[in-house]
C-alpha cells in the first residue's frame, strides 16, 4: 500500500503547489493590476491616509494636501485655476487628471522609486508620505501668459529650447481644481457637471489633448524644413499666379487675404513664408510630396506618444492623400491636426539648432525624506533637422517676423523668430489663430505656440497676427524679463 | 566513545538503560507537544493583542474571551493524550490549535469591524464557543475510542449514519437552503451542516469496506486496448458512490461537497488496490456527470464563468455573479507580500470575509507570507496523518489515515483554490480558520481520530518520530 500512499502524497504536494502558485500570482504577480482595477476601493481608502506629496512651482506648492478632521483625513488644495493645466484635478469621485494623475504614484508613495518609505511605513505601521514634485514651471511666465490670453479660447505652451523645459503651460478657460476636491460627494458631483456642462470645455487641456487644432501655416515652418532638408535653397522660387487650381478639382486656392503675395509672378521660399504665401507652399508640397513631407513631421513628433509626463495627443499628418489634398495639407489646412505642445516642440527644435529636446514639466521628485528619486536630465528626443536647415528656417522665420505678416511678434531690442497662421476650419466656422517662434533668434531661451479658438471671437476676420501673436510676445517678454 | 561502548555492551547497563528509555521516552512526545502548544497558544494572545491594538488602540479585558476557553481546552486534550495515547503524534495538537486560534483570532477582528459598521451579525464569540465544544468533542473521541480497531466494527453502521446524515438537509422541515446550496438543518435558531460529519462517517465506511473487499477488487477482467478493466460486478460501489455524489451535486447543489466525497473514495479504492484504472474510470464519470449537470443547472455554469472570468463586469455584477470572488482577489492583492498586519486591512469588503473568504482576509492581512505558512502548517498536519499511514501495520488503520487526512487535504484545496482561482468556488469551509460549527467539530473529531490512530503507529515503538 505503501507505493500508493506516496503517489497520493504526491497529488497531495501538488494540490498545495497549486495553492502557492495562484496564491503568489494574485498576491504578487497581478497584484499591480488588482489594485489598479477601479473596483478595488482599498487602494482608494488607503490613498485617504496618505499625505499626498504637494506640485510645486519654484518652491511654492499649487497644490498641497492638508490635515482635516474627517474621514479623509487629508484635503487637497490648488491655487486657483491658474495652475489647473498643469496640476489637473483630484478628486475623490472624479478621479485624477494631468499630473495629479501622470505622476500618482510618487505623489501617493507607492512609487517603486519610494521601497525605503514604503518598507519604513510598514514596519512603523504608520501611512507612507507622498513624494513632492518640483516642476519646470515659471511663475513669472505662467501668470503672464496666463493673463495675457485673457478671456480667449485657447492655449499658450512654453519651452526652454536647450533643456525642453516647459515654462508655461496655460489652458484657457480655466476652473478651479478646488471644486472637484471637495470631500462632499453631492458637492462634488454637482460641480463637476456644471464644468462638463459648460460650453468652454473648462476640463479640456488644450495645450496638450482635446480636438487637436488645424495649424494653418504655421505648418509651413514642417514644410520649408522638409524643402532645405531635400537640397531647396530659401532664395528658389516658384510660380505665384493669383490662384490656383488644385489638381484634379475644379476647385482654386487663393493666397490668404493678410498676405502681401500677389504682387510678383515668382516668389522665393523665404518670401513665401514671410508672407505667408498659400499658393508657391501648395506646389512646394507637391514636388517634396506627401512622404517626405511626412518623415519630417515625424521627426518633429507628430503621431509619435510623448508625455511630459502628462500624455499628449500625438499630432497628425495625413497618408494617402491624392495631389489636391497634398496641396492643401502643405500649408497646413485639410487634415493636419495639431497640439500647441507639438508646435512649440517645431519652434524648440529649430531654436536649438535642428535637436529636439524631450519636452517635461518636471524637475525632479523629491520623496517626504527630502532625498531626490527623479531629477529630469535634459535629454535629446529626435534631430529632425541639421543645424543647417535649422540656420536657414530661423532666417525665414526672423523675416517673418521682422519684415512679413507676423510683425506682432516683434520684441523691442530682441530678434525675434516666428510664424503666424490662421486656419480655416470649414465653412463660416471660426477660424484658428496660431503664433509660434522662438527668441532671442541668435540664443533662444524660450520657444512658444499659442493657439486662440474660436477666430478669438472675432469669427473669420480674426487673424494669428491680431490675437495670438501679442499673447506670445507677451510671454516671451516675460522669459527674456523684458 | 569509549565508555558509551563499554556501557552498550555491558548486559546490566543495558537493562538500566532501557528501562530508563521507556520511562523517559514515553512522556517525550507529550512533552514536545507541550512546548509546542505553549508556542501556538502564545501566538494566539499575541495576534489577539495585535488586532485590539490595532483597532481598538488599547488592550481591552475581553481579549481573555477569546482566548482562556481554547486554550484550557487545548491542554485539557493534552492531558488527555497523556493518559490515553501518550504516543500519539506531538505535532497534530499544536498546529490545529494554531489554525484555530487564528481563525477565532481573524473572525473576532472582523467583528470589531462590524461593531464599528453598526452590524449586530457577531461570530467571534460564537467561534470560541464551537471552538470549545469541538475540543471536548475530540476529547472524548480520544478517551472513549479505545483503540485503533475499535472504529471497524462498525463499518456498516457508519454508512448508515453518512447517509442519514447526507440526506437529512433534504427533509422537509429541518433541511435548509443558504446561498442557494441545500447542505444545513435547523432545528430551532441553530443550524448545523450534516455533509461535514458525514465524510467521517463515510471515510470509516470506505476504509473498512475496502479492507475488507480489496482482494476483490484487485481481481482483473479484460483486457481491452492494453487496459486490465476491473470486472463489471466490482464497478458496483463506484457507480453507487458517483451516483451518491452526483446526488448531492444535483439535489443539495454543492460542486465542493459532491467532489470532496467522490475525491475520498478515488484515492481510498486506489489506495486499497494499486489499481489506477479506478481513478481514470471514475474521473471521467465525475467529470462527465458534472459537465452534464453544468449544462442542465445554471448555477453551475454560473459558478464556471465567475471563476474562468470573475473580473468581467458582467458576471461581477450579476447576482450571485463574482462579486465576492473579485473582491476577494481585490484582497489579496492588496494585502501583497507582507500583508497590512491584523486588523490593518479591510477584509470587511468581502461578502462572508469571515466564513467562506477567511482565507483572502487573512491573506490580506498576512500577506504572501501568512498565506504561506497558512498553507505550511496545513500541509505539515496532513503529511502527519498521511505518515500514520505510512507507518501503521494494520490495513484498516493505514487507510482510515489516508482518507481522514486526504480529506481535509483535498477539503483545503478545494475552498482555497475556489478563492485563488485554481477551482470553481463552491460552498466548503476551511477547515479550522472558517466561522462555522459544524467544520470545527467535524474536523476536531478527524484531528483526534488520527491521534488515536498514530498512537499504535510504527509499531508501538514509544519513540518520538520526527
Amino acid at each position: 500500500m505503501n507505493r500508493e500512499l506516496r503517489r497520493v502524497s504526491l497529488v497531495i504536494m501538488a494540490m498545495f503547489a497549486a495553492l502557492f502558485v495562484s496564491s503568489t500570482a494574485i498576491q504578487f504577480g497581478f497584484a499591480d493590476s488588482l489594485n489598479n482595477d477601479p473596483r478595488n476601493v482599498r487602494t482608494l481608502y488607503d490613498s485617504y491616509k496618505t499625505k499626498r506629496g504637494a506640485i510645486l512651482v519654484q518652491g511654492q506648492p499649487i497644490a498641497q494636501s492638508v490635515q482635516t478632521a474627517d474621514a479623509y483625513h487629508w484635503q487637497r488644495k490648488f491655487q486657483g485655476p491658474m495652475y489647473s493645466a498643469v496640476t489637473g484635478f483630484y478628486s475623490n469621485l472624479q478621479g485624477t487628471s494631468g499630473l495629479e494623475q501622470s505622476l500618482n504614484t510618487y505623489l501617493n508613495g507607492q512609487n517603486s522609486s519610494q521601497f525605503f518609505e514604503q518598507l519604513n511605513a510598514t514596519l512603523s505601521g504608520n501611512p507612507v508620505s507622498g513624494a513632492s514634485v518640483e516642476t519646470t514651471i515659471n511663475a513669472k511666465v505662467q501668470k503672464v501668459a496666463y493673463d495675457a490670453l485673457g478671456n480667449l479660447k485657447g492655449a499658450v505652451v512654453a519651452i526652454e529650447p536647450s533643456t525642453g523645459k516647459i515654462l508655461a503651460m496655460v489652458s484657457k478657460p480655466s476652473y478651479d481644481p478646488n471644486l472637484l476636491a471637495v470631500h462632499s460627494n453631492t458637492d462634488a458631483q454637482a460641480n463637476y457637471n456644471k464644468l462638463l456642462a459648460d460650453p468652454g470645455n473648462p476640463l479640456i487641456n488644450r495645450a496638450v489633448t482635446g480636438t487637436l487644432y488645424a495649424p494653418g501655416s504655421v505648418f509651413k515652418i514642417i514644410v520649408a524644413s522638409t524643402a532645405l532638408a531635400n537640397g531647396y535653397k530659401p532664395t528658389d522660387t516658384f510660380p505665384n499666379p493669383a490662384k490656383f487650381l488644385l489638381p484634379g478639382t475644379s476647385t482654386y486656392i487663393y493666397n490668404s487675404g493678410e498676405g502681401k503675395c500677389g504682387g510678383k509672378p515668382r516668389v522665393s521660399i523665404a518670401d513665401a513664408l514671410r508672407f505667408s504665401c498659400n499658393i508657391p507652399f501648395a506646389q512646394l508640397g507637391l514636388a517634396l510630396g506627401q512622404d517626405k513631407i511626412r518623415q519630417q513631421a515625424e521627426l518633429f513628433g507628430f503621431g509619435k506618444k510623448v508625455s511630459v509626463p502628462i500624455s499628449v495627443t500625438p499630432s497628425t499628418y495625413p497618408s494617402g492623400m491624392d495631389d489636391a489634398q497634398t496641396a492643401l495639407s502643405s500649408f497646413g489646412q485639410f487634415d493636419d491636426r495639431v497640439t500647441p505642445m507639438q508646435m512649440a516642440m517645431v519652434s524648440a527644435a529649430i531654436a536649438n539648432g535642428g535637436k529636439l529636446m524631450s519636452p517635461t514639466l518636471v524637475n525632479y521628485v523629491q520623496s517626504s525624506t527630502l532625498s531626490i528619486l527623479n531629477q529630469t536630465v535634459p535629454s535629446q528626443l529626435a534631430t529632425p533637422v541639421t543645424q543647417e536647415v535649422a540656420d536657414g528656417v530661423k532666417q525665414m522665420m526672423i523675416g517673418a517676423v521682422s519684415k512679413g505678416v507676423s510683425s506682432n511678434g516683434q520684441i523691442k531690442g530682441v530678434e525675434v523668430a516666428g510664424k503666424t497662421g490662421t486656419a480655416q476650419n470649414g465653412g463660416n466656422l471660426p477660424y484658428t489663430l496660431w503664433f509660434t517662434g522662438f527668441a532671442p533668434a541668435n540664443n533662444p531661451k524660450v520657444a512658444v505656440a499659442v493657439v486662440v479658438e474660436d477666430g478669438g471671437g472675432m469669427g473669420q476676420s480674426g487673424f494669428g497676427n491680431l490675437l495670438a501673436a501679442p499673447v506670445a510676445r507677451k510671454v516671451m517678454e516675460a522669459v527674456l524679463n523684458k | 566513545m569509549a565508555s558509551r561502548l563499554d556501557k552498550l555492551t555491558n548486559p546490566a547497563t543495558l537493562a538500566t538503560e532501557s528501562l530508563g528509555r521507556i520511562v523517559r521516552i514515553v512522556p517525550r512526545s507529550r512533552n514536545l507537544e507541550s512546548l509546542l502548544l505553549a508556542f501556538a497558544l502564545g501566538l494566539n494572545i499575541f495576534e489577539l493583542a495585535q488586532i485590539q491594538l490595532s483597532d481598538l488602540a488599547k488592550l481591552r479585558s475581553d481579549i481573555w474571551v477569546y482566548f482562556l476557553p481554547i486554550a484550557v481546552f487545548a491542554v485539557a486534550i493534552h492531558l488527555v493524550l497523556r493518559l490515553k495515547a501518550s504516543d500519539a503524534d506531538p505535532l497534530m495538537l499544536p498546529v490545529t490549535v494554531t489554525l484555530n486560534g487564528l481563525g477565532v483570532a481573524e473572525i473576532y477582528r472582523l467583528d470589531l469591524a462590524s461593531i464599528a459598521a453598526h452590524s449586530t451579525q457577531l461570530f467571534g464569540f460564537k467561534q470560541v464557543i464551537w471552538s470549545c465544544v469541538a475540543m471536548a468533542a475530540a476529547a472524548l473521541v480520544i478517551w472513549f475510542v479505545p483503540s485503533h480497531l475499535f472504529l471497524r466494527r462498525f463499518i456498516y453502521i457508519s454508512m448508515v449514519v453518512a447517509a442519514a446524515l447526507l440526506l437529512s438537509p433534504m427533509l422537509p422541515g429541518i433541511g435548509k437552503s443558504i446561498n442557494g446550496a441545500r447542505l444545513w438543518i435547523g432545528i430551532g435558531g441553530f443550524t448545523f451542516q450534516p455533509g461535514e460529519l458525514a465524510k467521517i462517517a463515510l471515510t470509516i465506511f470506505f476504509a473498512g469496506y475496502l479492507v475488507s473487499r480489496r482482494d476483490s477488487l484487485t481481481l482483473v477482467g479484460r483486457k481491452v486496448f492494453g487496459v486490465q478493466l476491473p470486472r463489471a460486478r466490482e464497478l458496483g460501489p463506484i457507480l453507487v458512490v458517483w451516483a451518491a455524489s452526483l446526488g448531492v451535486l444535483v439535489l443539495q447543489r454543492d460542486l465542493g461537497t459532491s467532489l470532496l466525497y467522490f475525491g475520498l473514495f478515488l484515492v481510498l479504492i486506489y489506495t486499497a488496490t494499486g489499481r489506477s484504472i479506478y481513478v481514470v474510470v471514475g474521473m471521467g464519470m465525475f467529470v462527465t456527470g458534472a459537465l452534464v449537470a453544468g449544462r442542465l443547472m445554471t448555477y453551475v455554469s454560473g459558478r464556471i464563468n465567475s471563476w474562468l472570468d470573475p473580473f468581467n463586469p458582467v458576471y461581477y455584477n450579476a447576482i450571485g455573479g463574482s462579486y465576492q470572488l473579485a473582491q476577494g482577489n481585490f484582497g489579496l492583492a492588496h494585502g501583497s507580500l507582507l500583508g497590512t498586519g491584523l486588523g490593518g486591512g479591510l477584509p470587511q469588503l468581502v461578502p462572508l470575509a469571515e466564513s467562506d473568504f477567511i482565507v483572502s482576509s487573512l491573506g490580506e492581512e498576512l500577506g504572501l507570507a501568512g498565506l504561506f505558512a497558512i498553507f505550511l502548517l496545513y500541509l505539515l498536519l496532513v503529511s502527519r496523518g498521511i505518515r500514520i499511514g505510512f507507518t501503521h501495520n494494520d490495513d484498516f488503520s493505514k487507510l482510515l489515515a489516508t482518507g481522514l487526512s486526504f480529506v481535509m487535504a483535498l477539503q483545503t484545496f478545494i475552498v482555497v483554490g475556489g478563492v485563488t482561482r485554481v477551482v470553481p468556488l463552491t460552498g466548503l469551509t476551511t477547515p479550522f480558520l472558517a466561522a462555522g460549527g459544524s467544520s470545527l467539530v467535524a474536523n476536531w473529531i478527524i484531528v483526534a481520530l488520527l491521534l488515536r490512530v498514530s498512537d499504535t503507529a510504527g509499531g508501538n515503538t514509544g519513540q518520538v518520530q520526527l
